[in-house]
């Protein structure tokens, strides 16, 4: 059985793209990962107390993003009367992905067209546009 | 204010007769301190075996994340643990102490200074290995160490709690010192100067406002450390690293543009180490002052490191010692020797005045002579960098006063509320009793880690060699291969 990996945010687009991976899976019996990644880098500057705060602040990031981001995506998933296993890292975006990606043996990568927005996403790029550029995988851009 | 500042004076004194304790050998004085400090490095780097460089590479191996687990990504890495220990240490000792250092030793200070990098980076290894070694996690998952917590903890697995709560209480005191001292008046103080030199001096717009501008400075601190934002924090770390860049790239501009000179100015270096020409008596006097200013630069023996270093994330206390090797390389042998390089290069040094304007203001000129503009940049990079010292500091300060007082929102308030209130005292008073006093705390704090540190050296050794063993046969792998 094939696997697909649903990288998704609290947007709307990843609403879609869970819906559009369902979709996909009805059709092909496929097995679903619902993977987030929370924006983060191994080499940014912090000052002490934000280091010593750090490993709470990190648990609570998870236990945030399980509520906030992966738990309405898993309902989704569940009311459609399927299952999906769930994937919480800390890391690049994009390249986080790609990592559970392989790691969970997905032949493809599906996503929500908007991740960042506004000046950020002027500047750098959006998280989307990486990911294809660099994808090794299939990805399908959900609108 | 007078009367407040003319206290301090006096106190100021005190403390350094006692702490610069300098018997006269051979009609040099000598400050035991010093002595104490570099034979605490020369002894860690015999001790173990010469490890700050048999263990360079892999320290940046460390700092690359090649060891680090995917699974504790979102923890705090090595890069961030010695980032954030960097941008403490990194700071007006590199720009200041080093021209004090100079204008009294001479370019042969030069040399000593290197060499205290050198030996420093054993120091640091073994202080900060301990601090990950016996830090605390509470509850809350908050992590915190340092020699307090070494100091007492271990020395009572050795039986020897009596004394490891004695020396802890001490260090703790000291420390508190240390961050009103040096981490906090000595960089307002010159931050001030800088500000009020490109203003145009004592008689320009404020020449005579300096205890305004420390008002602003605690302003801005209290805001951070009291009103708890974050941005301002979040700016400063963005803009250090950068400003750090400017500094170095500056250097290398000022020594290439003056390239017909490097080989006599190589030469003063040298030379100048065994001979001395500067003005606190030969060689010795060279030797004293640039293991000085290296030590108060680069803080290794100081225990200040083993406190930001131990948030770290990683099973093997180790790691995290080699990782501190790199901080006196960075701060000492790069960024020192190159503000070293650029007063000596320029013959700022050698002005009549030299010695007498000391400071921020020697490195300035020495800059001018090729870069008109750059005192400008180089009192925002001294505003910078004062300001992100007096962060770190103000964390160590509140660590201690914690250790002595217990945790709680009281204890730490107090604490904060004196640190800006001796930010403006240190705008407002002169150089002199300011830099004695931020000496005397500071150097005070490494008679008692140090005092430990020989106890422990047994401990420090075991877990270093233990793991650098398990490194060389393999047994513990870089995550790409395992």
């Amino acid at each position: 059985m094939a696997t697909v990996l649903i990288g998704v945010d609290n947007s709307e687009a990843s609403t879609r793209a869970v819906e559009f991976a369902l979709e996909r899976a009805d059709a092909e019996d496929l097995q679903l990962v619902v993977a987030h990644v929370i924006n983060w880098s191994p080499f940014s500057f912090n000052t002490n107390t934000e280091n010593e705060e750090r490993p709470a602040r990190r648990k609570a990031e998870i236990a945030a993003a399980d509520e906030q981001v992966i738990a309405p995506m898993v309902s989704l998933v569940e009311a459609a009367g399927r299952k999906a296993s769930t994937q919480i890292r800390h890391g690049h975006p994009s390249e986080t992905l790609i990592d559970i990606a392989e790691e969970v043996g997905a032949s493809h990568i599906v996503v929500g067209r908007t991740g960042d927005s506004g000046l950020r996403e002027a500047i750098f790029g959006s998280v989307v546009m990486k990911l294809v550029h660099v994808s090794p995988l299939p990805v399908t851009v959900v609108p | 204010m007078d009367a407040l500042v003319n206290a301090f004076s006096k106190v100021s004194e005190i403390l350094t007769s006692i702490v610069f304790f300098a018997p006269t050998i051979g009609g040099v004085q000598v400050p035991l301190i010093v002595v104490w400090l570099v034979v605490a490095g020369t002894f860690f780097t015999v001790w173990l075996g010469f490890m700050n460089l048999r263990g360079f590479k892999h320290a940046i191996d460390l700092v690359k994340g090649k060891y680090s687990d995917p699974d504790d990504a979102g923890d705090v890495t090595h890069f961030q643990a010695l980032a954030t220990a960097v941008s403490g240490t990194v700071g007006l000792g590199n720009i200041a102490g080093v021209a004090i250092a100079i204008s009294l030793g001479g370019p042969g200070a030069t040399l000593w200074m290197i060499l205290a990098g050198f030996v420093g980076m054993s120091t640091k290894m073994a202080e900060c290995t301990l601090g990950v070694q016996f830090r605390r996690e509470s509850p809350d998952g908050t992590i915190s160490g340092g020699p307090m917590f070494y100091l007492r903890d271990a020395l009572a697995l050795q039986g020897r709690g009596k004394l490891g709560r004695v020396l802890a209480a001490c260090f703790a005191v000291c420390m508190i010192g240390g961050s009103l001292g040096g981490g906090n008046m000595f960089q307002s103080n010159q931050a001030t100067a800088q500000i009020i030199e490109v203003t145009g001096g004592a008689d320009g717009t404020l020449g005579s406002f300096g205890w305004l501008i420390g008002v602003i400075f605690a302003v801005l601190v209290g805001a951070v450390i009291i009103g708890g934002i974050k941005s301002i924090a979040k700016v400063t770390e963005k803009v250090v690293p950068f400003m750090a860049a400017v500094y170095v790239t500056a250097c290398l501009l000022v020594i290439l543009g003056n390239f017909s000179s490097i080989p006599a100015a190589a030469g003063d270096i040298i030379s100048g180490a065994f001979t001395g020409p500067g003005i606190v008596g030969g060689a010795v006097g060279a030797l004293l002052v640039g293991f000085q200013r290296a030590a108060f630069s680069n803080e290794a023996g100081l225990g200040s490191a083993a406190v930001a270093h131990s948030a770290v994330r990683t099973k093997e206390p180790a790691t995290e010692g080699f990782v501190a090797l790199l901080e006196p390389f960075i701060d000492t042998i790069v960024i020192c020797t190159m503000t070293a390089l650029t007063i000596v290069i320029t013959g700022a040094w050698a002005d009549p005045d030299a010695s007498e304007i000391g400071g921020v203001k020697l490195t300035s000129r020495a800059f001018e002579s090729v870069l008109p503009w750059f005192p400008v940049v180089l009192a925002v990079a001294v505003v910078m960098f004062a300001f992100s010292t007096m962060i770190s500091w103000s964390y160590y300060g509140m660590k201690a006063t914690a250790y002595l007082f217990g945790e709680g929102k009281k204890v730490e308030n107090t604490f904060k509320i004196v640190f800006v209130i001796f930010t403006v005292i240190g705008a407002a008073a002169a150089l002199g009793p300011v830099i004695d006093f931020s000496d005397s705390m500071i150097f005070a704090m490494g008679v008692f880690n140090i005092i430990g540190l020989y106890f422990l050296a047994k401990v420090i050794r075991t877990t270093i060699s233990s793991y650098y063993s398990r490194i060389q046969s393999g047994e513990i792998k870089e995550f790409a291969d395992r």
